[in-house]
């Protein structure tokens, strides 16, 4: 991963950074006016690359000029300030921000090179291609059987009902749920306790065998032991799965990501190994965040 | 990944018939809002087309002669002399002058009716207001019977309906029409007037008053009532099992046919409580019992809607909890609960079921005068005018019709006014 | 004295009430340290000595307006002379109306018995002397609770607490209505249906295949010649329901489905208040609707296809039945869909589902018991809805389930046994409010059902 700033001019980029060392007087209730993202955005193997990406909802807003890679099989972790625009920016990767009215989203995000905002593109095969795992698990009504085999299903993805229980069975295995669940497959996922539920939710995703899992604060409803269960598990899926994490804890940033995203009111301040960030950061706004003088 | 790759595949296989399921459903949904609306509109269009017609009526012009013998009237001031008089005998004068080539007696029957039998009356009220006319003679557009109307108006539209009149009164009436003795004016006896068996005579106004007074008397009943136990269950009821079969009730009868209630009115307020079949008041006492749910549920609704934050603020000052709703709950919710007594009142101004139990579906020609004096209201006249044999009464049921559509069109407008005006956003 | 003179006087007696106890109040004040001394507001005690004056006079009015009639009349009745008392209790109500009719002078007193005449003079001596004396309590009462609220008045004494239990009695009071009109709807069919019962067997009535209650009124077959059978008219009213529910429930979901999911702001602005208009119409209009225009258009259509097709055909009524409920079913199923949470249908997206897949597989399903709570309370209007019926459906009790044949329904019977001129203890009316019992029972049961299950499913979502 080399480290380039491209975006503006050389000096004007350096202008707007300040080095921790030279003074920690930033006020986080600013924009920064002349702005551009410090450190590593760009890597060489991308699964996803953003450029100069800015989301609106309505006359307002949420995004400023965001640009960064996404590495193939990474973990990627976007930590900041709740409002900060997080959610908002990986709504944008599949394009669920569609759902929102009057939310534009303008700029370049593209996958394996394909321009996922270009007219020509399919939502519901970009969505199948990047799966999400939302803040509350957020099951079905239905069996839990049912909710892993939805995907499939409504894609066609199994021909026959032995493949299908296949799909279910691997996909539950792969999210550790198999051993707890495999006894009542029939029941409700409803039933289930919140950690259940959302490993419940990524076996869902992960049944129709996505390329990327957008995860927004997958842990924030759970208990400390359910969340280091996901967290095991996000490191797991990391060997097969591109995933992009946002997440309100940086200790969990710290423990599942390889490299980590600081956005701080809509502007992706920093971006760089995810020990550089939490041990030396290259903003002073991150270091202020980090140190928790504000968040 | 090969496995994935293989499912990219069996997705973009899937995608085109999912995507024409994906438009034919939104198909079904468009189809189902346009069939409905479409519903909307030839309901309307229905009723306007049928009942346009019925706010004017035909008259005739005819030379009326005011025979002081044919009336047998010497002194104005008799009023018996003014009630036995014939006065009928005027349009039946005026008409054999007007085709004195007819001579016998079934061709006169005929040439009577081409003009409503109500037109003597009209012809005394001229008299009356100028009594100079005695002797006199003038030219008086006179109101015409109801086949004469109908035909009238279809030989406008260029369908002339003649089936209730013979060819001698198709030759008359050509004669009056070609020259120019016949014409539509604004008919204002469908607004003065109260019911009657002749559909060119017959009017809205008694039904009208009458519906006003039974309304007056289901909102006094009604909404002081509604709103007394919205409050007790919304500020002061404990939880508890009687409170909870107190809601259980109130949710059920607002789902009770509305037919009940006017056996309810039957059998307890006529045959028990013994309170005359027909008025105002058991028309307003019974539709007040039926609309109470509503209300109830309205009130509620808006009282929940106050934030706890100002009951609080006012308990914190000191506030009695009867102090606290009155001062503070009741202004804040009172626009709610106006908007809830408005549609509470327009669904009991169309409401007609409950009211044929309690015998107001009798026929009433007279306007009522008060609360006491039998009445119909314009749902059960719109009623006993469709059930009637006579084709003019289609145009007037449809002109009711429009009329009551009206006043809920404009009661409905002032809740939505009065939502949009009043009510606070929190 | 007529009563409402002696209700306006004592309306006066109680501001006077009012104004004597808040002025009490207040002279005891200027002794003290001026109002705030007073345990409660000086308006306070004004209330309380105006409903002392007001309320048990008020109640005494009550009670003896009510009582008044009937207790005179037995008092005269008691006075007729033996000989001249029937002894039937329908001979007895006849005598004792024809008595009051005279005495009021509805009746005119030319050629009736003396005896009569005689009573009825009786009886309007009664009335008169009764509402003197009547006057005369309830003024008296007034005075002394006036006297006695006004005595009560205090510095100590806590006014406010006492006004206030009052006025919550009061509210209490106005919510128990709810539960006594339940009470008289249940007694008012009840006791007339059990009377309709002792001549008609419940077994005939809910399982008899035959409805022709103009024959059972002559004299010699009164009630008992088993014309009673309701099996038609639940049949009937069934086959109505159905019509109307196979035109409200597609379109009605539907629309609700395209209006809450895909239509964008400005068309759910004008689309749905103008569906709702349909909910807002009065049903006699449907009725007048359904039998002069589509009653006719599918007669002819009918014909048109060589079909012989009733002109009050159970379609008819029912399509436009139909048509009166969608906006029903629409705005409840609103409700229900509005309800499934946002993040139900951003799971479904998210897998890559379409819209229609997310609807169909997802909300709906998890909306579902919502639905079908709208729709049994649909039903439950289908059958209790009666003007429609009424005047586009038929009177001939026919048993089929053809829907282009006239039926009757259960709405339409109980309204011709009712209208008409008899007596009201004879089969025909009574068999009215048996099935109106019918009808009460089967409504209230899918409401409750109804109103249970749409409560669960909000409190599932919330």
């Amino acid at each position: 991963m080399n480290t380039t700033a491209t975006l503006g001019t050389d000096n004007m980029a350096m202008a707007a950074v300040k080095k921790p060392t030279e003074g920690t007087d930033v006020s986080p209730f600013e924009l920064a006016a002349e702005h551009a993202t410090v450190g590593s955005f760009e890597v060489e193997n991308a699964k996803m690359s953003i450029k100069n990406v800015n989301v609106y909802y309505g006359d307002k807003q949420a995004i400023f000029d965001v640009s960064v890679d996404i590495g193939k099989n990474e973990v990627i972790a976007m930590i900041g300030p709740s409002g900060c625009g997080k959610s908002t920016f990986l709504r944008a990767l599949n394009r669920m921000n569609d759902t929102v009215d009057g939310c534009r989203v303008e700029g370049d995000i593209r996958m394996d090179g394909q321009d996922l905002y270009s007219p020509k593109l399919d939502v519901v095969e970009l969505r199948a291609r990047v799966g999400m795992v939302f803040q509350k698990p957020n099951p079905f009504p239905k069996s839990i059987y049912d909710n892993v085999a939805y995907g499939p299903k409504i894609h066609g993805l199994a021909d026959t009902r032995v493949d299908l229980d296949e799909i279910v069975e691997r996909s539950l295995r792969r999210a550790s749920l198999w051993d707890e669940v495999k006894d009542r497959l029939y029941q409700a996922g409803t039933g289930l306790s919140g950690g259940q539920q959302q490993r419940l939710c990524i076996a869902r995703a992960i049944a129709v065998s996505p390329e990327v899992i957008l995860m927004d604060e997958p842990c924030s409803a759970l208990d400390p032991i359910a969340t280091a269960r996901i967290e095991e598990l996000i490191e797991e899926l990391s060997q097969n799965f591109t995933i992009a994490i946002v997440t309100h804890s940086m200790q969990q940033a710290a423990r599942v990501s390889q490299r980590t995203a600081y956005f701080h009111l809509g502007q992706l301040i920093e971006v760089n190994p995810t020990e550089q960030v939490f041990t030396m950061p290259e903003h002073a706004l991150t270091e202020s965040y980090i140190t928790g003088r504000f968040g | 990944m090969s496995n994935s790759s293989k499912n990219l595949k069996k997705i973009q296989d899937s995608l085109v018939w999912r995507y024409r399921a994906e438009k034919a459903f939104r198909w079904c949904g468009i189809v189902a809002v346009t069939l409905g609306l479409l519903a909307v509109l030839a309901l309307f269009l229905d009723i306007i087309f049928k009942g346009k017609g019925a706010f004017s009526a035909t008259y005739m012009q005819l030379e009326v002669t005011y025979d002081q013998e044919l009336l047998e009237i010497d002194n104005f001031a008799d009023q018996k002399q003014l009630i036995v008089a014939d006065w009928g005998a005027l349009y039946k004068s005026a008409l054999r002058a007007e085709f004195p080539d007819v001579r016998k007696r079934a061709d006169k029957r005929k040439l009577y009716a081409l003009v409503s039998n109500g037109a003597g009356y009209d012809l005394r009220e001229r008299l009356l207001a100028n009594p100079r006319l005695l002797g006199q003679s003038e030219s008086v557009w006179l109101l015409a019977d109801d086949d004469i109307d109908t035909y009238f108006k279809g030989w406008l539209d260029g369908d002339p309906y003649t089936a209730r009149l013979v060819d001698n009164q198709v030759e008359w009436l050509q004669q009056l029409i070609t020259t120019q003795r016949m014409e539509l004016r604004f008919n204002a006896n469908f607004f003065n007037r109260g019911d009657s068996r002749e559909p060119e005579q017959a009017g809205i106004r008694g039904a009208m008053i009458g519906s006003m007074l039974t309304l007056v008397l289901t909102l006094i009943l009604s909404f002081p009532i509604g709103i007394a136990a919205a409050i007790y269950l919304e500020e002061f009821a404990p939880k508890n099992r009687w409170t909870e079969f107190i809601e259980v009730n109130i949710n059920n009868l607002a789902a009770v046919p509305s037919i009940i209630f006017g056996l309810l009115g039957l059998a307890i307020f006529i045959n028990f409580f013994h309170i005359p079949r027909s008025i105002p008041v058991i028309g307003g006492l019974v539709l007040a019992v039926m609309t109470l749910p509503t209300i109830i549920i309205t009130s509620r609704a808006a009282i929940t809607s106050v934030p706890p934050s100002i009951r609080e603020a006012a308990l914190g000052m000191g506030a009695s909890r009867n102090q606290m709703v009155l001062h503070h709950v009741l202004p804040l919710a009172l626009p709610g609960m106006l908007t809830g007594a408005i549609i509470g009142m327009a669904r009991a101004l169309g409401e007609t079921a409950p009211l044929l139990m309690i015998g107001m579906v009798a026929f009433i020609a007279d306007i009522p005068g008060g609360f006491t004096d039998p009445a119909t209201v314009l749902p059960v006249q719109i009623f006993l005018w469709a059930d009637s044999p006579e084709r003019a009464f289609i145009e007037k049921t449809s002109a009711a019709i429009m009329v009551l559509l009206s006043f809920l069109i404009l009661m409905n407008i002032s809740a939505v006014w009065l939502r949009k005006r009043l009510e606070r956003r929190w | 004295m007529q009563a409402s003179n002696v209700f306006f006087l004592l309306m006066g007696l109680a501001t006077l009430g009012f104004y004597l106890g808040r002025g009490r109040s207040l002279a005891l004040a200027k002794d003290l340290r001026g109002i705030r001394d007073l345990h409660s507001l000086p308006n306070y005690y004004g209330y309380y000595t105006a409903l002392w004056c007001g309320l048990p006079a008020l109640l005494l009015l009550c009670i003896w307006v009510v009582a008044d009639g009937s207790v005179l009349t037995g008092v005269v009745m008691e006075s007729l002379p033996s000989a001249e008392l029937p002894s039937d209790s329908v001979e007895y109500t006849l005598l004792a109306n024809k008595i009051s009719n005279l005495s009021i002078g509805v009746l005119p007193s030319a050629g009736q018995p003396d005896f009569l005449l005689d009573a009825a003079q009786q009886l309007r001596y009664l009335t008169q002397l009764s509402s003197w004396i009547m006057a005369v309590a309830v003024l008296a009462l007034a005075m002394v609770g006036l006297i006695w609220g006004r005595a009560a008045v205090s510095a100590n004494f806590r006014a406010r607490q006492r006004v206030e239990k009052v006025v919550q009695y009061a509210l209490f009071a106005c919510a128990c209505l709810a539960i006594f009109t339940t009470l008289g709807i249940v007694l008012s069919v009840l006791f007339e249906s059990l009377q309709f019962f002792k001549s008609v067997p419940v077994a005939d009535f809910v399982l008899g295949l035959d409805w022709s209650p103009q024959t059972a009124i002559r004299a010699d077959q009164v009630g008992s010649s088993g014309s009673f059978g309701a099996v038609p008219l639940f049949a009937g009213t069934l086959l109505v329901s159905v019509v109307a529910m196979f035109i409200a429930v597609p379109i009605g979901l539907m629309s609700a489905i395209y209006l809450a999911e895909y239509a964008n702001r400005s068309v759910r602005a004008y689309a749905k208040p103008a569906l709702e208009i349909l909910a807002g119409i009065p049903t006699v209009v449907y009725g007048f609707f359904a039998a002069l225009t589509v009653a006719p258009y599918i007669r002819d259509v009918g014909e048109g296809w060589g079909l012989s097709v009733s002109s009050e055909s159970a379609l008819a009524a029912g399509a436009v039945m139909g048509v009166m409920i969608i906006p029903f079913i629409s705005s409840l199923a609103d409700d229900v869909i509005s309800a499934v949470p946002q993040a139900m249908r951003d799971g479904s997206l998210a897998m890559g589902a379409t819209h229609s897949e997310t609807i169909r597989r997802v909300v709906i399903p998890a909306a579902l018991p919502g639905i079908v709570a709208g729709i049994m309370l649909a039903v439950s209007r289908a059958i209790g809805e009666t003007m429609i019926v009424v005047m586009a459906s038929g009177m001939a009790a026919n048993l089929t389930f053809n829907p282009l044949d006239s039926v009757t329904t259960v709405t339409v019977q109980i309204v011709t046994l009712l209208t008409g001129d008899q007596e009201f203890d004879s089969p025909k009316t009574l068999a009215a409010f048996a099935l109106g019992l019918m009808l009460f029972i089967v409504t209230l049961i899918l409401n409750i059902v109804a109103l249970q299950v749409v409560k669960r499913f909000r409190e599932q979502y919330e």
